[in-house]
């Protein structure tokens, strides 16, 4: 039963929500208990714009559990506009043909099941930026 | 702070090792180990175990290990830190003895992983990355280190041969290697016709699934020097943390937490890297020995691939890196292997690694760790 | 003044051919193509489903109307495939959009129907003043049975639509609904594929349901098909919505732009929402906009729309319909839509 773990993180799950230091404007996503730059405990939410691009990336072929439908699935940091480095599935493309660099967006999609009876977890993913 | 040496070491052969449990290969880890130590006493022990909830559904080995060696009453702990579990628990064991709390501390390392199927095995690896930022997302161990190996291509133009010639050369170490789990040779051609597993790591450039124990004795070198076997000094202990995950990271080709342990067990032994004339260390996958070697500062950022392919790491190189044959040929129990690492460092530097034994040699350097590098630990042996 | 204020779609990338169908089948394609004016269908990922096509089409409604979603106050999803039996799509949308925990939300179903159904309580609810702002959506993957004369239709998409009182890019002039107990198509409990009627789902049901809703909203307004610059209808094919138009008197100008099932398929609730979209995407100001549904079981909503100034401002603010179904398609084969539609019996 995963229900409580998978609640606990939707509003950065679904609506990319970071914490911005106060102090030093870093932004952390997700959010950290003190700002790692300069150690502040005073943040404000903010939500990211959902842009950026592909930092760093990879295709995953063997998969773990509960991803094996999806394989072979595009996987890669996204360096989002406003600062902040996202792991996360790219979906909506051919994964060979990603680039570093590649500007990428936002979606809203199923990571996974838990099993044919269980909750169905959404999140983030990210797509090429291509206007649709 | 008394100093330290380790008076002996066990290793039992690796692989799958279908009918012995978790209990059995640490225990028979322990009893080689006080073989070769010439004693029986135990007055601490550390576990270096990573999962043994996950793949045995076993947790509380401190009970578990004793008990089995019929030695009940031992104070012994679990250390965890995923893949640096060993490191640490060998790391733990030098506190005992070093702060006068224990004279005699051994450390075993010891995970049983082929108890579940391969997928269960990856889902427990993963629970060493961010579970619900990394993990959740689908991520694999192995497409962390690709996504590493892929920014050292394009940042500084790695290549796969590159890569592949790490495989090759821990393979050959390995083949020279009785108790590695694949003893044998690889060439580049069996590297680049293995099936991709995440892009652009193939499966010959991940260690493997291993079942697999080791232990060392740890002891003070005042003990040591009243036994006839030639001790081995530690000279040097370092550990570091960084983010768990590897998005966090602001250069995600920067192993922060390896050049801090390595950093901090240099300085505790008075040396520099140029004095360290072999080195274990955690080639979980082909890229992370490429990014160990810029990390120790043996080479300078982005120049561990050509370092690879020129023959700098190889038995006969300037700086040979896994003699054993590293985690790729010898295999990767992930809770034994940092254990491993210093007893392959012992039997080196004792010259007793037979076909695999390096020319003048006197300092060692071990470095394991756990996850995409969000912990590591490293030790400095030397014979006097 | 009551309207909509922002709205957005969103359609998956992958198509299948009709070809491509009929040949797993053993099936005619050209009587499915020619006889149904059906060429090809969207397909939703594995990783898309009603939920997320309305989250991402409710984000594209809300780039054009540029309100602070904490201000809708009521979030309706219309779909016969909500993700869960029984657990609301609409919160999963309203947490997503950043509508919650102020906020009123249902879950709609009324077949094909089901968007619109969502559309008409959320313009009289914000004509109520009840709430600033209210969403309605139309969604759908819908399934038909493998084989089935729908398997070539059934597809995926959605539409969202923000209702308000003021920044309108259309204003509502009217609202007529038609409905009876007319069992044509359904879906029983637990049942995977929706059962029909066959040839009973034509005139006793969709036309009959189309022709009242169109002579009723005429008769109220005392309006005629020549007053509307564009026309609306469900689509579940590229020839009922034909048919029923040129039996009302409407001409290929005032059909073809909101016309989408020959390249999109039968997106259910999405349906005549999608085609309404699509055509606001290419409206001019001041512009008589009559959108008709159809939902069986049986019954259908009709609407009157004027367009005002402001949607030239917002359209290019979110992706075109039309930039979502004819670009950046990618084309599968019957095996892997099997797959992604879950038709390979696979253990858990």
């Amino acid at each position: 039963m995963q229900v409580p773990r998978y609640w606990r993180e939707i509003p950065k799950r679904y609506r990319l929500e970071a914490a911005q230091c106060k102090k030093c404007h870093n932004i952390s996503f997700p959010e950290k208990f003190s700002c790692p730059e300069c150690g502040s405990q005073d943040f404000k939410t903010i939500k990211l714009s959902g842009k950026g691009k592909i930092s760093t990336h990879t295709i995953i072929r063997i998969a773990p559990e509960g991803f094996n439908d999806q394989v072979p699935y595009g996987m890669g940091i996204i360096e989002m506009d406003e600062g902040p480095r996202i792991m996360a599935q790219i979906t909506d493309c051919d994964p060979e043909k990603l680039k570093t660099g590649d500007r990428m967006i936002y979606q809203f999609r199923r990571i996974r099941e838990d099993g044919s009876t269980g909750v169905i977890m959404y999140a983030y993913k990210f797509v090429p930026d291509v206007g649709i | 702070m008394r100093k330290l040496a380790i008076i002996g070491i066990g290793l039992i052969k690796w692989g799958e090792l279908w009918e012995k449990s978790m209990r059995q290969i640490a225990a028979e880890a322990v009893f080689k180990c006080l073989e070769d130590a010439g004693t029986d006493r135990i007055d601490t022990m550390t576990i270096g175990n990573m999962s043994g909830g996950l793949f045995n559904g076993q947790e509380h080995l401190s009970s578990l290990i004793p008990d089995h060696m019929g030695r009940k009453n031992i104070p012994a702990m679990r250390i965890e830190s995923a893949c640096a579990s060993g490191g640490m628990a060998v790391r733990t064991a030098c506190l005992e003895v070093a702060s006068g709390f224990s004279d005699y501390a051994i450390a075993v390392g010891v995970e049983k992983m082929t108890d579940i199927s391969g997928n269960e095995a990856t889902y427990a690896l993963a629970t060493a990355a961010d579970q619900d930022y990394e993990a959740f997302h689908g991520v694999t161990f192995p497409g962390l280190y690709a996504m590493m190996a892929k920014a050292h291509m394009d940042r500084y133009g790695t290549t796969r041969e590159q890569l592949s010639s790490v495989v090759i050369k821990n393979h050959y170490n390995g083949s020279l290697n009785p108790n590695a789990q694949f003893p044998f040779k690889i060439t580049g051609d069996q590297v680049l016709k293995s099936p991709m597993v995440s892009d652009p790591l193939r499966l010959l450039d991940c260690s493997p699934i291993t079942d697999g124990a080791a232990a060392v004795m740890i002891t003070t070198l005042e003990e040591a020097k009243k036994l006839k076997k030639q001790p081995v000094f530690i000279s040097g202990i370092g550990h570091a943390s960084d983010s768990i995950a590897l998005s966090s990271r602001k250069d995600i080709l920067k192993l922060e937490a390896v050049e801090l342990s390595t950093n901090t067990a240099l300085k505790m032994a008075g040396k520099s890297i140029k004095d360290i004339d072999f080195a274990e260390v955690h080639d979980c996958f082909s890229i992370a020995e490429i990014m160990i070697l810029e990390a120790l500062g043996v080479v300078a950022p982005g120049e561990g691939g050509k370092a690879s392919s020129d023959g700098l790491t190889g038995l006969d190189g300037d700086f040979p890196v896994n003699p054993s044959g590293g985690l790729k040929s010898k295999g990767h129990p992930v809770g034994a292997t940092g254990v491993a690492q210093i007893c392959e460092a012992v039997t080196q530097l004792r010259g007793d690694a037979g076909e695999r034994q390096l020319e003048n040699i006197r300092t060692g350097l071990t470095q394991n760790m756990g996850g995409s590098a969000g912990s590591s630990v490293v030790h400095i042996l030397e014979v006097i | 003044m009551t309207g909509i204020v922002g709205y957005g779609t969103k359609i998956p990338r992958y198509r299948i051919k009709v070809e491509e169908i009929a040949k797993v089948w053993g099936a005619d394609a050209p009587t499915y193509k020619r006889g149904l004016n059906l060429n090809e269908k969207s397909v939703p990922a594995p990783d898309e489903d009603c939920a997320t096509l309305s989250v991402n089409a409710a984000l594209n409604a809300l780039k054009r109307a540029e309100i602070d979603p904490a201000d809708i106050g009521a979030v309706y999803v219309g779909s016969e495939s909500h993700p869960y039996a029984v657990k609301p799509t609409g919160t999963i949308v309203s947490e997503a959009i950043g509508a919650c925990p102020y906020v009123h939300t249902a879950d709609l179903e009324f077949a094909c129907k089901a968007g619109t159904e969502g559309m008409f309580i959320a313009l009289n609810l914000v004509k109520s003043g009840a709430v600033p702002y209210a969403l309605a959506i139309g969604a759908d993957t819908s399934q038909g049975a493998p084989g089935d004369a729908l398997e070539y239709s059934a597809a995926a998409g959605a539409a969202a639509f923000i209702m308000g009182t003021d920044n309108l890019i259309a204003e509502l002039k009217d609202t007529h609904c038609f409905m009876t107990d007319t069992p044509d198509f359904w879906r029983r409990e637990y049942k995977h594929y929706p059962e029909h009627g066959g040839r009973f789902t034509g005139a006793p049901a969709y036309f009959k349901h189309v022709t009242g809703a169109v002579d009723a909203i005429l008769g109220k307004t005392n309006m005629k098909p020549d007053d509307f610059k564009y026309v609306i209808f469900h689509q579940p094919n590229g020839k009922f919505p034909v048919l029923v138009a040129k039996k009302l008197g409407f001409t290929e100008q005032q059909y073809l732009p909101g016309l989408l099932s020959p390249t999109l398929g039968n997106t259910y609730s999405g349906s005549s929402p999608m085609g309404f979209a699509a055509t606001l995407d290419i409206a001019m100001p001041g512009e008589l906009i009559l959108l008709i549904s159809y939902g069986s079981g049986a019954g259908s909503d009709a609407f009157i729309f004027e367009t005002t100034k402001r949607i030239e401002e917002v359209r290019d603010r979110a992706p075109k319909l039309k930039t979502q179904l004819d670009e950046h398609k990618i084309y599968i084969e019957y095996g892997t839509y099997a797959k992604f539609r879950k038709k390979i019996l696979v253990p858990n």
